[in-house]
């Protein structure tokens, strides 16, 4: 029974191994600038993930198929309470292994989230709800105009209770689709008007939550022009599975004719815009 | 044996039948009873996992009973998405507190430490009956939680077992699933917390005091350590829990504002504007995560680690050798209780806390691999030179060791703070718990049903029974798990009630399905171990004192032992606990009670040979 538990053990390793390796399902192609390192952290991770996971088995199914009992009443196992030079060896060698890989686990991270967006970022305020995405583009002044819940009205299509009466709001448009230029820095202000919500976009490999009472800025850059499907990633209520929208990457002059646009035009040409535009092949 | 042992006074079983099994305080009746509560939960909790299931394969199944009993989630049988949440919440807080939490510590806990020490009974056996029953009263409470249709007319508690706040706070304003299903989901685990907090309390103590003559702290099982350990964890942990959850409930209730933070706009209200929406300023959302993840976090510990222990324990019985570096295997399991509270931050690199501190708990996530990796090195350790038995309660252990190397590793790439802004919150987050804290734990307690049932029943489960159960799930959990690790990959996000909505995920359909084929194969597979136990308490081969040839206390007394444990007469240890193939001594195993065997000189604990 012990071979038999031991071809089986190596089997489902082989099994699990091949899953990702053959890479039929995974990770979509990147299209930001932070993606190839954040790529090659997963690689090296995965290949040392891999190897040890392997070994371990391969270990394990070994001892089994090798050490059953004959049943001879003479026949004892080794009399060994374990070694302390061994134990030496494993802590010391999994310790430098695993906490480097934790330390080099950082510096995508922190080459993202430790500054702040750099100069000349291109802004989008980014407002959550219930099941829907708003995003808030300050026009041609570059300047967001002042928000205020107690303005939000839904039938207004004031979503995130844009101030009118502030000289900055006046040119500026909140629209459900985000729409970004290629190549430049963008900077993410995401807030949230009830619960919290998740920003995911999978060929970006970035992801933040949106929670209310907090404005938390990230950024970016995107190096494909395309359209992209934006999920919301935590769990926000009953129709958390359909706060779908789009993320679409154009070249900046494009970008910029678009957003000069007040906001119903703005919107319709966006949503024009996003019909004809085929979504980027996900693998 | 008089210098062998001490003379105790006997303790004769009472005789009525309520005190004898119902509101017993006998340390072994209560570990059945838990163990009995998480064969009662583990069936609603899979259950959920088979709605759930089907739900995202073939969407548009019709089952008429779920109309019938759930005519708010499943009108005509349908399922609709809010009552799909509700399952996910529901088969998480069942599973992880009163599956998880229960048979593992509340269960054999209850039932072995005692015995394996060499005690009566618990230190406080009357606390030890509040603690289940109050446990059980959570238990009742959760599940009225899916019944009990709010004024919504939803059913259940949407949240998943984290419950985030605001979602969890607001109130019915929020939507389905958010009324009094939420509050006793709230109840539901403030009533686990003081449960599990008395009986923490009673571990520890016992175990501290109540050992018997010649039973030192690097003498005990490596089951007691992990037990005791668990305790300690669970003593720290659930207060802070059970702060979070009132506060929680106030927010709700009360109209507090500790998770609710100002200018909320829900449903159409503002804060503030309308009765139905009290105005609300001042709170953190992410002060309910910190609260809840310092708990959360060392509650997957509270889960394995007994499961660590009984496979360490069960390993060197049927290895016939001693526990490879017992030492080393202590330390270990201190380690991974310490660094467990350092960090819960890793589930909220992208919550919106500091960037910082991010930094500090992915490294120190990534060191927690350390003693997790020592203890798997030293169970190959142990079969390494063995002379194996392949009992059930053996290839369960055996696969224990598997699963949590499969499930452990993934570790190492969710703990990195770079690598989780594309795997948070996707499909490799649940296909690594689920391996590591679920399904590892849980072989764990297969393995410690099969070895220990002789010893509670008197009687062997089916052998044969056993092992087909043991092939098809070790087989059905990584044909389960495993494709969930590239679902993350590819970017699917957990909590979906369909995938239909978007298109990167249409390529994941086969996936889907064949992870649900398996579930249903493996869940199904499940029943062969229900009537074995149940069987096999009546009909199974008749067992003796120390049917495995094992060496500690628990193997010193009849099966199953009598009211106060070992008859009125305490052992006395003179040995460690896994004295297997002794050179010299006449058998190959020396009990930790023999005091006839010429060989002493083996504590088991030297890290050496001798």
């Amino acid at each position: 029974m012990g071979r038999v538990l031991a071809v089986i053990i190596w089997l489902l390793t082989l099994l699990s191994v091949a899953i990702f390796f053959n890479k039929k399902w995974w990770l979509p192609p990147a299209i930001s600038d932070h993606a190839p390192a954040l790529d090659r952290q997963f690689m090296l991770t995965i290949i040392i993930v891999g190897i040890a996971f392997a070994a371990a088995q391969i270990g394990l199914g070994w001892m089994v198929w090798k050490y059953r009992d004959s049943g001879r009443a003479d026949d004892r196992g080794l009399y060994t309470h374990g070694s302390n030079r061994l134990e030496v060896i494993w802590t010391v060698i999994t310790a430098v292994v695993f906490i480097s890989l934790g330390v080099m686990g950082q510096r995508v991270w922190a080459s993202l989230r430790l500054n702040d967006a750099p100069a000349g970022s291109y802004s989008v305020e980014v407002v959550a709800q219930q099941f829907q995405w708003n995003f808030h583009y300050p026009g041609k002044d570059n300047v967001f105009g002042r928000t205020d819940p107690s303005l939000i009205d839904d039938s207004a299509v004031n979503f995130i209770g844009l101030d009118e009466s502030d000289p900055n709001a006046k040119d500026d448009a909140s629209v459900t689709s985000l729409v970004i230029p290629v190549n430049r820095p963008i900077e993410l202000k995401l807030r949230s008007k009830d619960v919290i919500h998740s920003f995911w976009v999978p060929p970006l490999r970035f992801k933040q939550d949106l929670v209310p009472g907090m404005e938390i800025k990230v950024h970016f850059t995107v190096n494909k022009v395309g359209k992209y499907e934006l999920a919301c990633a935590e769990l926000c209520g009953q129709n958390h599975f359909k706060m779908k929208s789009y993320m679409l990457v154009l070249p900046e002059d494009q970008l910029t004719a678009l957003s000069a646009l007040p906001q119903e035009q703005f919107q319709a040409k966006l949503q024009e815009l996003l019909n004809n535009t085929p979504l980027a092949p996900s693998y | 044996m008089s210098e062998a042992t001490h003379e105790v006074h006997r303790h004769p079983a009472p005789t009525g039948f309520i005190r004898k099994y119902i509101f017993s305080i006998d340390h072994k009746v209560i570990g059945i009873q838990y163990i009995m509560l998480a064969l009662a939960a583990v069936i609603v909790g899979m259950l959920m996992s088979l709605l759930m299931r089907i739900n995202l394969s073939w969407p548009g199944t019709k089952i008429s009973i779920l109309g019938t009993l759930f005519p708010g989630g499943a009108p005509g049988g349908l399922m609709n998405p809010e009552f799909y949440l509700s399952l996910v919440t529901m088969h998480g807080t069942i599973m992880v507190f009163f599956v998880l939490t229960t048979a593992p510590q509340g269960g054999f806990g209850n039932y072995f430490l005692p015995i394996q020490i060499g005690a009566e009974d618990m230190a406080f056996p009357v606390l030890n009956m509040l603690s289940f029953w109050v446990t059980f009263v959570g238990f009742i409470v959760i599940l009225s939680a899916i019944f009990l249709s709010g004024s919504d007319a939803t059913v259940g508690p949407i949240g998943g077992w984290t419950g985030y706040a605001p979602l969890s706070a607001l109130g019915a304003i929020a939507g389905p699933g958010q009324g009094m299903g939420m509050n006793l989901w709230i109840i539901s685990i403030a009533i686990f917390c003081v449960g599990s907090l008395l009986g923490a309390l009673n571990f520890i103590t016992t175990l501290l005091n109540m050992r018997t003559r010649g039973m030192s702290l690097m003498r005990m099982p490596l089951t007691c350590w992990a037990w005791f350990t668990t305790a300690v964890l669970a003593l720290l942990s659930f207060p802070v829990l059970l702060g979070g959850g009132i506060l929680l409930l106030l927010d709700r209730t009360a109209g507090t504002s500790f998770f609710i933070p100002g200018g909320l706009y829900v449903s159409g209200v503002l804060s503030g504007s309308n009765p139905n929406f009290p105005l609300h300023t001042g709170g953190s959302p992410i002060l309910w995560q910190h609260l809840f993840w310092f708990f959360g976090h060392p509650e997957v510990y509270i889960a394995i680690l007994p499961g660590m222990g009984a496979t360490s324990h069960i390993l060197a019985t049927f290895a016939r050798k001693p526990v490879f570096g017992y030492r080393a295997m202590v330390f270990a399991i201190f380690a991974i209780g310490l660094l467990g509270f350092f960090v819960w931050g890793h589930h909220m690199f992208i919550s919106g806390m500091s960037p910082y501190s991010a930094i500090a708990f992915s490294v120190l996530t990534l060191s927690i691999g350390v003693p997790s990796a020592v203890k798997t090195f030293n169970w190959i350790g142990t079969l390494w030179g063995a002379r194996i038995r392949f009992t059930t309660p053996m290839l369960f252990a055996i696969g224990f060791v598997s699963l949590f190397v499969a499930g452990g590793i993934t570790g190492l790439i969710l703990g990195q703070s770079s690598l989780d802004l594309a795997m948070h919150d996707t499909y490799i987050v649940p296909a690594h718990f689920h391996l590591v804290m679920g399904v590892a734990s849980i072989f764990g307690m297969f393995a410690a049903t099969y070895f220990w049932f002789p010893k509670m029943f008197g009687r062997f489960m089916n052998e044969r029974l056993g092992q087909i159960h043991f092939w098809i799930t070790f087989v059905g959990v990584y044909s389960i798990f495993v494709p969930m690790h590239v679902m993350g990959l590819v970017g699917m996000p957990r909590r979906y009630s369909s995938f239909a909505e978007y298109e990167f995920l249409k390529e994941l359909h086969p996936l889907v399905v064949f992870v649900s084929v398996a579930a249903i194969i493996t869940i199904t597979t499940q029943l062969l171990f229900y009537f074995n136990v149940f069987w096999s308490m009546f009909k199974g081969k008749k067992a003796g004192e120390n049917p495995w040839e094992a060496t500690t206390l628990e193997w010193n007394t009849t099966s199953p032992p009598p009211h106060d444990n070992f008859a009125g007469v305490l052992p006395t240890v003179y040995r460690g606990p896994y004295e297997f193939a002794v050179p010299g001594a006449p058998k190959d195993f020396l009990m930790q009670a023999d005091s006839t065997a010429e060989v002493t000189s083996g504590n088991g604990h030297n890290g050496h040979k001798h």
